[in-house]
């Protein structure tokens, strides 16, 4: 496995993660209750953090298991990132248009700030399963 | 897993040919990596025309005799 489909499948991984641990940690809070005032921000701003630090510490720890590989990108990984990134780019327009109607629609930030955030999420890992996928099947 | 391209290749028979030349050793020739060779040889690729001149220079023979394409006419 390459360094760059390493660092692909870690993305996706770490992805999934911490999404899936930001909405476990808010679930409870808007479920039932009223949003309005609801400190969701901080977590938020933390699962942002949470991933830039763990996709750094990521390549860290690919480049210290395999450090003749580190860094080392080709054509091929050239062409499935951006097919990838092509393919997760639908999400995260999709994800800003819904945010754009419903601030338009004067919906609550909590609303508008996850509906871009969870289009930044699904494109993030749509793109990370699509260039797994061309890895393994071919492109 | 099946084949993504209708390019065929003798890059393997080509190896063999060449002193039984590894996928490693390839790929440090065209500054690319095992794994993209790997993906080359088994037609889950298809080169830029650039790695396709750079192959055809590491094995001296014509560009027909690494890569064919299917006649469709």
């Amino acid at each position: 496995m390459s360094y760059q489909e390493k660092s692909t499948w870690g993305s996706g991984l770490i992805t999934f993660i911490v999404y899936g641990y930001y909405l476990l940690a808010i679930e409870p809070q808007f479920r039932g209750v009223s949003i309005e005032g609801f400190g969701y921000a901080s977590t938020m701003l933390w699962a942002i953090m949470a991933y830039i630090v763990a996709t750094i510490v990521l390549h860290i720890i690919i480049s210290i298991i395999s450090p003749s590989e580190a860094g080392q990108e080709d054509q091929r990984d050239r062409d499935i990132y951006r097919f990838g990134e092509y393919v997760g780019q639908y999400l995260s327009a999709f994800g800003a248009f819904v945010a754009l109607m419903m601030a338009l629609a004067k919906w609550d930030y909590f609303w508008i700030a996850n509906a871009i955030y969870l289009g930044f999420g699904a494109a993030t890992f749509l793109s990370s399963i699509v260039k797994i996928v061309a890895y393994r099947r071919g492109l | 897993m099946g084949k993504s391209t209708k390019v065929t290749n003798s890059i393997r028979v080509l190896r063999f040919n060449a002193g039984e030349m590894t996928q490693a050793q390839l790929a440090e020739k065209l500054g690319i990596t095992r794994q993209t060779v790997i993906a080359i040889e088994q037609g889950k690729y298809s080169p830029s025309l650039e790695v396709a001149f750079q192959i055809v220079q590491v094995f001296n023979v014509p560009l027909d005799e690494v890569f064919e394409y299917p006649n469709e006419g």
